[in-house]
């Protein structure tokens, strides 16, 4: 293993669990309320686990924990007016858009599904913003994010159009698949958004594949200028699937420019994460393939978003993968159809607490980076954003009949040619006698 | 194979046979919801074997994802009924383990579309291993869960697996549609030494249907490899499996009003298919309709085709009609699901023109 080559990235050793409470690079003051699990007798202890000396073996450790630039920061975050901080205005005023883009369209979707106009599987990624707004803000047009079914606000962080994901829900032909995808499968070439995978840890593999084609292009076809980068977004339940582990294997193994972000939000429907997992803590498995292993706090989005730097500029420079863990929490149930009834009300006022858009807004006004009167206009704006996707969805029609039949593959002749002479899937009439096509 | 098998020839309620149901059962007819069935199967089977266990996402402390495994945690504890984490591989592959060795696991799986991710141990531990093994192997393991299209679930989630399945020898394959059909099968899989796979749906999960007394008895065991005739008539015969079947009834109703008579099966088995029973209603009747929810190509209408034209040929009277779902992955926007799942009125028309009537 080429350990040397890692050495100029790692910033420290020693293992941090990053809570707004305090910040300590000593593991045996680190709370253990950051992994606040509802079953008691799996309460994880992460002194059991971390003893710094485990760590000063042999291997060199790839931990790395938040930057020391940021761990600096932290420091200095209760004095405000000593400047460094952590966003400039414009950067703040975009991320706390974002985020409010994706509160509010969340909240709308679900009083659409109550009133019947979506439906099957719909879930909402309310809480989680500051993982989304994190890291795709930083990305180019041309960077790839791949999702998974709870894939809204990534669609909307890339920059697909509300309107257009709004109408994809609702199945009319304006949408942005045209409504043959529906909420768990959303796509987009132009915005690099690859899915929507209804599978658990489908889009890992597919991730992988296209970090793989940006590096082929570097370096076989000769495309000089292709840095792109793949995020990959994925769920804690994932990080138990063998996909996960095969790709993270591959990824370092070949140095593909890949970010792997663990939305870690401690439940998979109904399962709570540490009944599934027999060591919870995600970060740990990266340098198992030899990879830098991150823990972040997902609740604040400019830790989050420190760490995004990092790890994108560690793929575009071609030092290889990362994964991130952030720690995270989704307010409402697993999907529309959950009634999210076993998680522990206590853990939920927990993370309610640490809401990323209250928290970003706390500091913005508090450093005087914008008023709440310019924050107010941004919501209002937002608001209407979104009515307005509702109204376009709503006016918009549903696909017609022949649309059934397209795409099935790319050559559209895929359907060969119908008794008339012509080619199938051009005949609207195909669709005639329904399943009978 | 224990307990009582009983041979489940019509349930057309005619005179003879209400008769014969009031001299031996006294009680109204019970109604009871497939998930309810499917759920009383599982209770009975593993209080009388404690060797069942069941194995799967969100089985235990969720109730289960279709609330099919409801109260089962709480009777049985967590080391009979296990909540997995998210890898079909990984928890298929200790089912199968655990059946080499004489337990009798009941995997779910949250969708048979998930099955994917652990086909290999389906087909390649679990279904070849008596064979590969020259008998010294035996896999009494029972992986089911919910099969084909639900409401606006998107092309991922909808696939219909009985024809996949129904070609692999060494599986057993069962539909099962109403609730007696769902309890008498799931048990008869669970007592039954080999690998079953055992598609059931997620639209019937809440349908309720008049259940027997002898069908609350726990050792109703319907006998694997047996359609079932749900509806007698002379002037064609209609195949069909799981939801279909439902829809099957209807369009006989719809025909029984224009003066064709139509005889429905309900196919139960896909593997082992009942061809005797089919071939037998072909030759009555001289006209076939093959109703499926899955696509066309390879599939189990293809087969009764097939050994309808290779046992019955010159019973035939017209060719075989063959309804299926629409040959592309399932859309996501309410009016193209509907145009890629076969309804009540696909039905009556191939029936139409089976008989020559115009469309």
């Amino acid at each position: 293993m080429s350990s040397s080559t890692f050495s100029s990235s790692i910033n420290a050793i020693k293992p941090c669990f990053c809570t707004t409470k305090n910040h300590s690079l000593n593991p045996s003051s680190i709370p253990t309320s950051s992994f606040f699990g509802s079953t008691h007798k799996l309460r994880y202890n992460p002194l059991t686990a971390n003893s710094p000396s485990f760590f000063k073996k042999n291997r060199q450790t790839h931990i790395v924990a938040v930057s020391d630039v940021k761990q600096k920061q932290q420091q200095l975050k209760s004095t405000p007016s000593l400047g460094n901080l952590l966003i400039t205005k414009e950067e703040g005023l975009e991320v706390y858009e974002d985020m409010i883009l994706g509160r509010s369209f969340e909240d709308m979707c679900a009083q659409m599904y109550y009133r019947g106009k979506m439906f099957g599987f719909v879930h909402l990624y309310n809480g989680q913003e500051a993982v989304s707004s994190g890291f795709i803000k930083l990305l180019k047009k041309q960077d790839t994010v791949v999702s998974t079914y709870r894939d809204h606000v990534h669609a909307l962080s890339k920059g697909v159009p509300a309107r257009q994901v709004m109408s994809e829900l609702f199945g009319k032909t304006t949408g942005c698949v045209r409504g043959q995808g529906g909420s768990m499968h959303m796509f987009s070439k132009e915005h690099n958004l690859i899915g929507g995978f209804a599978f658990i840890g489908e889009g890992i593999p597919i991730a992988t594949g296209t970090a793989f084609t940006s590096k082929y292009n570097r370096e076989v076809l000769k495309q000089a200028d292709c840095d792109h980068v793949t995020v990959a977004f994925f769920g804690d339940g994932t990080c138990n699937n063998g996909q996960f582990f095969e790709c993270l294997n591959m990824a370092a193994l070949w140095k593909l420019p890949i970010v792997f972000v663990v939305e870690n939000n401690l439940w998979a429907i109904g399962m709570s994460h540490l009944r599934a997992t027999s060591d919870p803590e995600i970060w740990k498995k990266g340098p198992a393939f030899g990879m830098p292993g991150v823990h972040v706090d997902g609740m604040d989005v400019l830790k989050v978003r420190e760490v995004a730097k990092e790890a994108v500029e560690r793929a575009r420079r071609g030092d290889g993968p990362t994964l991130v863990e952030c720690e995270t929490y989704r307010f409402r149930g697993h999907s529309l159809a959950d009634p999210d009834e076993l998680r522990d009300p206590s853990e939920k006022a927990h993370y309610a607490a640490r809401d990323p858009i209250t928290a970003l807004k706390k500091y913005l006004i508090e450093n005087k980076l914008a008023s709440e009167a310019e924050l107010k206009a941004i919501e209002k704006k937002i608001d209407e954003l979104v009515e307005e996707a509702v109204e376009f969805a709503d006016a918009s029609p549903h696909p017609a009949r022949n649309q059934l039949l397209q795409n099935v593959f790319a050559d559209p002749k895929g359907f060969g040619i119908g008794p008339d002479g012509k080619y199938r899937c051009e005949d609207p009439k195909f669709t005639e006698g329904t399943a009978h096509v | 194979m224990l307990g009582i098998v009983r041979q489940r020839v019509s349930s057309v309620p005619t005179l003879q046979r209400m008769l014969y149901a009031s001299k031996s059962f006294s009680s109204a007819a019970k109604e009871m919801t497939v998930r309810d069935a499917l759920n009383s199967a599982l209770d009975e089977e593993m209080s009388a074997d404690p060797k069942v266990f069941l194995m799967g996402e969100e089985v235990g402390d969720y109730q289960g994802a279709y609330k099919i495994t409801k109260g089962l945690l709480e009777k049985y504890g967590p080391q009979r009924v296990l909540d997995t984490p998210i890898t079909e591989a990984g928890f298929a592959g200790i089912g199968v383990g655990a059946a080499y060795y004489g337990l009798r696991p009941v995997v779910e799986f949250m969708t048979f579309n998930f099955s994917m991710q652990a086909i290999d141990h389906i087909i390649n531990s679990a279904a070849k291993s008596n064979y590969m093994s020259a008998g010294q192997i035996s896999v009494p393991i029972v992986f089911r869960g919910p099969n084909g299209a639900a409401a606006g679930v998107g092309a991922q989630h909808s696939q219909c697996y009985a024809a996949w399945y129904g070609s692999c020898p060494g599986l057993k394959v069962l539909t099962p549609y109403s609730s007696e059909d769902a309890r008498g099968l799931l048990k008869a899989a669970i007592r039954d030494p080999d690998p079953v796979v055992f598609l059931e749906n997620e639209l019937l999960y809440g349908e309720s249907f008049p259940v027997s007394a002898e069908a609350l008895n726990s050792d109703f065991c319907l006998p694997i490899g047996k359609a079932k005739i749900e509806r007698e008539g002379k002037d064609l015969t209609i195949t069909a499996y799981s939801k279909m079947v439902g829809h099957a009834l209807k369009a006989a109703e719809v025909l029984a009003k224009e003066g064709i008579s139509a005889e429905v099966i309900n196919l139960l088995s896909i593997r082992p298919l009942d061809r005797a029973a089919i071939n037998a209603s072909v030759r009555k009747t001289n006209r076939l309709v093959t109703v499926e929810e899955a696509f066309s190509q390879n599939g189990v209408g293809a087969e009764i085709c097939a050994s309808v034209v290779e046992e019955s040929f010159e019973y035939l009277d017209a060719p075989v009609e063959r309804i299926a779902g629409a040959d592309v992955p399932m859309p996501y926007a309410a009016n193209l699901e509907r145009m890629a799942v076969p309804q009540v009125d696909d039905i009556v028309r191939a029936a139409k023109r089976t008989c020559f009537r115009s469309v």
